[in-house]
């Protein structure tokens, strides 16, 4: 058996799941944050997180497999963090769907405006929402003092 | 219901059509001296204000209504934390219309949402100040008749400068305005405010010699360095007299130049200048009260 043959056989692999969600093509690193800004840590079910696994496509990458419902499915927050990645729906052990994703147009309460200007830092139970205003470049403005994410 | 937010909140016609209403309230004051009458305007100032809550409650007045409100954050109850939400809400129980200024940007938008009486964003944070801005166009129709293929400098604060940013918003409407953004680094216009000229196609450049604007100028807009913008003394010391109008600069200027300023005036207007026929802040201020009363009758419904 050669050393390549060999590496197949022992990498790193979770099992089939019976009902959730595989998220692929993760761009490598950013699996942890999608796995929190999902709120998944939050979910009382399995979730097999896989980082830098290798992939022909893209070097490296994450993948996050959650057995849960599918009802409990959020492709926006998926689309924002990273519309590159790829979904498969899973239920009875099959794959019955692949959205395609998107950069949503507006998120919500997915990130925090850190302008502290902004209404946002003081208004109890407001909202953080933010406008997709240039999908080009992928920019995204608070709805509220337009401050660009990351900008702050 | 409708509330002004931005500036953009008015298409262009009704910006026209606004600006039409205003010089016909200025031409005839008495006429209109009780189309009001029985309205209340709250004005609700959590940041101190003379101008501008002075000139709404003014225009209320002369319509014939009554005003009611809050000067500082100190005497509202946000001061025991209450929120934007809940004062509009209460607030909408009281009075017809609401003008507010608040320090947090986005803060109008708050109130919009949770009023029952249309809103006017009397200036929230850094971020807009439509009715300056109506005061501002307002203005230069009057003295110049027009907007399209004017060249006008905004100088000074354009970081902070809301009164900048909703003015540049609405004259990109128009056609062939060109914008000299005078101002030193740390103060330049926000990347979000020269993305949005691009975008609408038209010239702008940023300078930071005011001298090597004034000969080409239509329009000067003259912005103050605002204390309360900073959270360090120490530069907001550094640039508050970066730029500083006097008569030598002047006479560079063409003499059908018009300056303007939002007012209140601190140095960047030397006191000798106010003689200079091309001084026109103070006649901007009258201009603010007419179409504070046209755009009270128009969010009322009360046609003119």
């Amino acid at each position: 058996m050669s050393g390549n043959e060999n590496r197949e056989k022992y990498k790193l692999n979770v099992g089939k799941i019976y009902e959730g969600f595989v998220i692929d093509h993760i761009h490598a690193g950013r699996g942890m944050k999608l796995y929190k800004d999902l709120g998944l840590e939050k979910l009382d079910c399995s979730v097999a997180i896989i980082t830098n696994a290798s992939s022909k496509k893209m070097g490296k990458k994450d993948i996050i497999k959650v057995e849960c419902p599918i009802d409990r499915f959020d492709l926006e927050t998926i689309g924002f963090m990273d519309h590159t990645a790829t979904v498969d729906v899973i239920k009875d052990g099959e794959i019955i769907n692949k959205p395609k994703l998107s950069l949503p147009k507006t998120v919500k309460n997915i990130i925090k405006c850190k302008n502290p200007r902004c209404i946002t830092s003081i208004e109890q139970g407001l909202d953080h929402i933010f406008v997709l205003t240039d999908p080009e470049k992928e920019v995204y403005r608070c709805k509220y003092c337009e401050t660009k994410y990351g900008e702050q | 219901m409708r509330h002004l937010l931005t500036p953009l909140d008015l298409s262009v016609e009704e910006l026209e059509t606004l600006m039409d209403n205003a010089e016909k309230i200025k031409a005839d004051p008495e006429k209109y001296a009780h189309v009001c009458d029985g309205k209340i305007i709250a004005t609700l100032f959590y940041e101190p204000s003379t101008r501008t809550r002075l000139s709404f409650e003014a225009a209320m007045l002369r319509l014939g209504g009554k005003t009611m409100g809050f000067a500082t954050a100190d005497s509202s109850s946000a001061a025991k934390g209450e929120s934007v939400a809940d004062t509009i809400r209460i607030i909408s129980c009281f009075a017809d219309i609401a003008a507010m200024r608040h320090p947090k940007e986005g803060s109008a938008t708050v109130a919009a949402k949770h009023s029952r009486i249309p809103v006017i964003n009397a200036g929230d944070g850094g971020h807009q100040h439509p009715t300056q801005t109506l005061t501002d166009m307002m203005t230069i129709r009057a003295l110049k008749g027009h907007f399209d293929g004017m060249t006008i400098g905004l100088c000074g604060d354009l970081k902070f400068g809301r009164t900048v940013h909703s003015l540049i918003r609405a004259l990109l409407r128009y056609k062939d305005v060109r914008f000299i953004l005078i101002s030193p680094d740390e103060l330049k216009l926000p990347d979000y405010m020269t993305d949005e000229i691009k975008r609408n196609g038209a010239e702008y450049e940023e300078i930071t010699k005011l001298e090597d604007a004034m000969p080409r100028l239509d329009i000067l807009y003259m912005t103050r360095v605002q204390r309360e913008r900073f959270f360090n003394e120490e530069d907001y010391v550094r640039l508050k007299d970066y730029y500083i109008l006097d008569m030598p600069k002047m006479e560079l200027a063409k003499e059908d130049m018009i300056v303007l300023h939002p007012l209140p005036r601190v140095n960047e207007i030397a006191v000798e200048v106010d003689e200079d026929p091309r001084a026109k802040y103070f006649e901007q201020v009258q201009y603010g009260m007419y179409i504070r009363m046209a755009l009270i009758c128009m969010l009322l419904d009360i046609s003119l």
